[in-house]
């Protein structure tokens, strides 16, 4: 999450490419073996236009380590164990490198955990079992080499089972529960409702660099998702996935960086990219992502200045086309209900029944542009100046969602009229810096045309009852959020830390708050670290939440006919305020030459707080983890 | 040079994605689990005119909302020997579901309520355990000329072993709705 925006609005880039698995809703988590990242950098400025014009959060640069040009052997290992989940996870990994630029690195994770717990009972069915594998080899010379990268990643996890609900009275009971509704003894199984996802990437990449004018790269990447949610079913259909969707996705990209002058760079590129989704029609489940295929092309050119010793520029402009050719069912009476059979009756080109085919295709023009500034004032004061302005084109859950969505018990709809955001964002950051004490002030205010949300909107009566419905719309959106950093050293060996961050979100178009913005938060951190004791290093950090009081008030009544009554479905109220407290401790001891071990201890929830968290989908259902200690020990060899 | 050669590398591959396209339509999905009909018909003890209930969304979870039937009236303080029906009249011929709920017994449970005090129901039937199911029911009438909501629920997964589920109190049955109507009927 970067300031305030998540999902399509963050681009996700893992080893030079961009992540294309089905990142449309917030409880999808990003598929990337995190254990393989050695550096996670977020950029906001012009640079950022190199990996997508669409990022109006901005992009997450997922880095492994550097190799490095000389004969060498290396590996990692770490194990970790921890309380909660009764889990545990190992991560290995290998390199060789030779002094004349080759190598190659191989890693590879397992993880697994059972039920999870909140303070009080067990979430059951929360079990996660990972699998991750990747190898990378190439040449790496200065003048030119390539790489080439493959990584296999598999994830199985368990959904909260007292989230499966039924109807729109499970639901009110649920939320008016304070416990969870169902809590069985700790397993390690998995069961409906689950999700397996597996993602696998291969990339290869090349570069030359040419005497007095910079560097070619050409890169190719293809990738291919696999995401199958199952849900409790009946009979024969018990173990067949609910959702069944083959997302395709290739790239090829080049860029040409003109680094000759060392106080200008610029950069122009080119991507083209083809992607295909494919929705298994053997889950006896209408789809909810139809079948698409989709054509983007990009074109930037960044530069990046040095104006004098203390200012430095950054320039960026870059073009997208976005063509998507889906098809799709939808029943008559939704497609009359969404007044579709004014606007798109052209679109139709099948008759089945109660259900029309139709062929959405749909094309967007995106020009998105940046230009930042960094100014020194002298050795202790800096600050920076950005604007962007981004496009993003409405992704295919925004346009095609049509039906109930059985793992969320509710009926999401998108729609075919969405246009695609406009975001225009100033930020600026202030930064002081002595020897004891480093601060900074980060202000952003983000204006978003046609920004796109979901929230409740009523109920529609199905013979199972009523369920809430959810819809896709557009608005206009403010945003203004302020972050602080301040690291301050109180002695050689303490030293405190301070990070808060506030965001407030209007929704300009309808006069109200905006939904799901998170809530303001604290962290106080207060660290000893001592290099003579093992590099001892221990920190007890204090994490506040403040309740989000500023929300959308979606809330209305329900007819239950069991008791003949009407009830407040309360889907908009946010959780209260909580506090965590977490403490972690790490030394590390020397073995052999080259040999350490670092031993790590970390305790999270030390104070076994029960709270729920606004932006957690599950919040209606349960309470968030409870305590958890964590042993981990790390082999460096 | 270079960068020319890669950009025409670069549109080719990308009109070869364009040509290897798949344009096949996709396969139309009957749902398999969708009910679109619930029907309860009720024989009257000791011979009568029957009471049919009938409850048909035939768009699933599309916005049309489901048409409610009830055919006859019903006779006060009589008993009615009911059987519930559940069917999927998207698909062709109908599929009977009863068959797979009654396949699946000890995982299924009705549960039957009703406003105004205008009836009671007992089950009369039974999973492999001994426990109620409630395909087969006995409905016992109240008081003449009188009208209420009657009510019937299909739990997934119930928890047949908490208090009083057994006796139709559905407080305690936990588990996932698959089914939940409401009739409005005449007792003359």
């Amino acid at each position: 999450m970067i300031n305030g925006m998540h999902s399509s609005r963050v681009i996700l880039m893992t080893n030079g490419v961009r992540l294309q698995d089905q990142e449309w809703g917030i409880e999808h988590a990003p598929n990337i073996d995190i254990n393989t990242a050695e550096k996670i950098t977020v950029i906001k400025g012009a640079n950022a236009l190199e990996f997508g014009g669409d990022a109006i959060g901005g992009v997450i640069v997922v880095e492994p380590n550097r190799i490095i040009v000389k004969d060498s052997l290396y590996g990692k290992s770490i194990l970790t164990g921890q309380t909660n989940g009764r889990g545990f996870s190992m991560h290995s990994s290998i390199s060789k490198s030779t002094k004349e630029g080759y190598y190659v690195n191989a890693k590879t994770t397992f993880k697994k955990y059972g039920d999870f717990e909140s303070p009080n009972y067990i979430l059951t069915n929360t079990g996660l079992n990972s699998e991750a594998f990747s190898v990378q080899t190439g040449l790496k010379k200065f003048e030119s080499g390539f790489n080439l990268y493959y990584t296999y990643v598999k994830n199985e996890i368990g959904i909260l089972k007292s989230s499966h609900i039924g109807n729109i009275e499970d639901l009110i009971n649920a939320i008016n529960s304070d416990a969870s509704l169902i809590v069985n003894d700790f397993s390690y199984a998995i069961n409906s409702p689950k999700q397996e996802v597996m993602h696998q990437l291969v990339k290869g990449d090349f570069y030359k660099r040419f005497k007095k004018l910079g560097k070619l790269t050409v890169q190719y990447d293809f990738q291919n998702n696999k995401r199958f949610e199952f849900d409790i079913r009946v009979g024969d259909d018990r173990n067949k996935p609910a959702i069944d969707l083959n997302l395709n996705s290739h790239s090829l990209s080049t860029n040409f960086e003109f680094n000759s002058k060392s106080n200008q760079t610029y950069k122009v590129g080119l991507v083209g990219a083809y992607q295909n989704n494919f929705a298994n029609p053997n889950t006896g489940v209408r789809r909810l992502i139809p079948d698409y295929s989709k054509y983007d092309f990009g074109l930037f050119t960044i530069g990046n200045f040095i104006l004098d010793d203390n200012t430095r520029l950054d320039l960026g402009v870059r073009y997208d086309f976005n063509y998507i050719n889906a098809k799709k069912f939808y029943y008559k009476s939704r497609w009359d209900e969404r007044s579709y059979d004014v606007e798109f009756n052209d679109l139709i080109i099948g008759d089945f029944n109660t259900q029309w085919l139709v062929n959405p295709e749909f094309t967007y023009h995106n020009i998105s542009a940046s230009v930042g500034v960094f100014h020194r004032l002298n050795s202790e004061n800096s600050f920076n100046f950005n604007y962007a302005l981004a496009n993003r084109s409405p992704n295919p859950s925004e346009l095609f969602s049509d039906g109930l969505h059985h793992s969320a018990a509710r009926i999401e709809l998108g729609d075919l009229r969405t246009p695609q955001e406009t975001a225009n964002r100033i930020a600026t950051s202030y930064y002081f810096q002595n020897t004891n004490t480093n601060i900074s002030v980060a202000l952003f205010f983000n204006h978003i045309r046609n920004f796109i949300y979901i929230e409740p909107t009523g109920t529609e009566q199905t013979i199972r009852g009523a369920f809430p419905v959810w819809d896709y719309k557009s608005t206009t959106a403010n945003l203004f959020g302020v972050d602080v950093n301040w690291k301050q050293k109180i002695t050689n060996r303490i030293n405190f830390n301070n990070k808060t961050s506030f965001i407030k979100g209007r929704d300009v178009g309808n006069g109200r708050n905006l939904i799901d913005i998170p809530a303001a938060n604290t962290q106080n951190t207060v660290g000893y670290t001592n290099k003579k004791w093992h590099h001892f290093n221990a920190n007890l950090e204090s994490n506040f939440v403040f309740k989000q009081n500023l929300f959308p008030n979606n809330n209305f009544e329900v007819f239950i006919p069991t008791t003949n009554s009407n009830v407040l479905l309360d889907l908009s109220s946010t959780p209260s305020s909580y506090h965590l407290l977490n403490f972690n401790t790490d030394a590390t001891f020397k073995v052999s030459q080259k040999t350490n071990v670092t031993i790590g201890l970390t305790v999270t929830n030390i104070l076994n707080t029960n709270y729920r968290s606004y932006l957690n989908r599950l919040r209606y259902f349960a309470d968030d983890l409870g305590r958890n200690y964590v042993l981990q020990l790390k082999f460096k060899y | 040079m270079k960068l020319i050669k890669n950009i025409v590398i670069l549109v080719y591959i990308v009109s070869i994605f364009a040509a290897c396209s798949n344009n096949d339509d996709p396969v139309i999905i009957n749902e398999e689990e969708l009910i679109t009909t619930v029907r309860a018909t009720l024989i009257p003890e000791g011979g009568g005119t029957e009471v049919v209930l009938e409850s048909v969304d035939l768009d699933g979870d599309g916005p049309n909302e489901p048409t409610i039937e009830v055919l006859g009236t019903f006779n006060p303080n009589t008993t009615y020997a009911g059987t519930l029906q559940i069917l999927n009249e998207a698909e062709n011929p109908a599929e009977d579901i009863t068959l797979e709920i009654l396949e699946e017994d000890e995982e299924h449970q009705f549960f039957f309520s009703f406003t105004n005090d205008i009836a009671t129901a007992t089950y009369d039937d039974a999973d492999s355990n001994g426990n109620p199911v409630g395909v087969q029911f006995n409905l016992l009438t109240g008081a003449a000329d009188s009208s209420g909501g009657f009510t019937i629920i299909l739990r997934h997964e119930p928890d047949k072993a908490a208090a009083d589920v057994n006796t139709g109190d559905i407080t305690n049955a936990d588990g996932s709705t698959d089914v939940q109507v409401t009739f409005n009927i005449v007792i003359e």
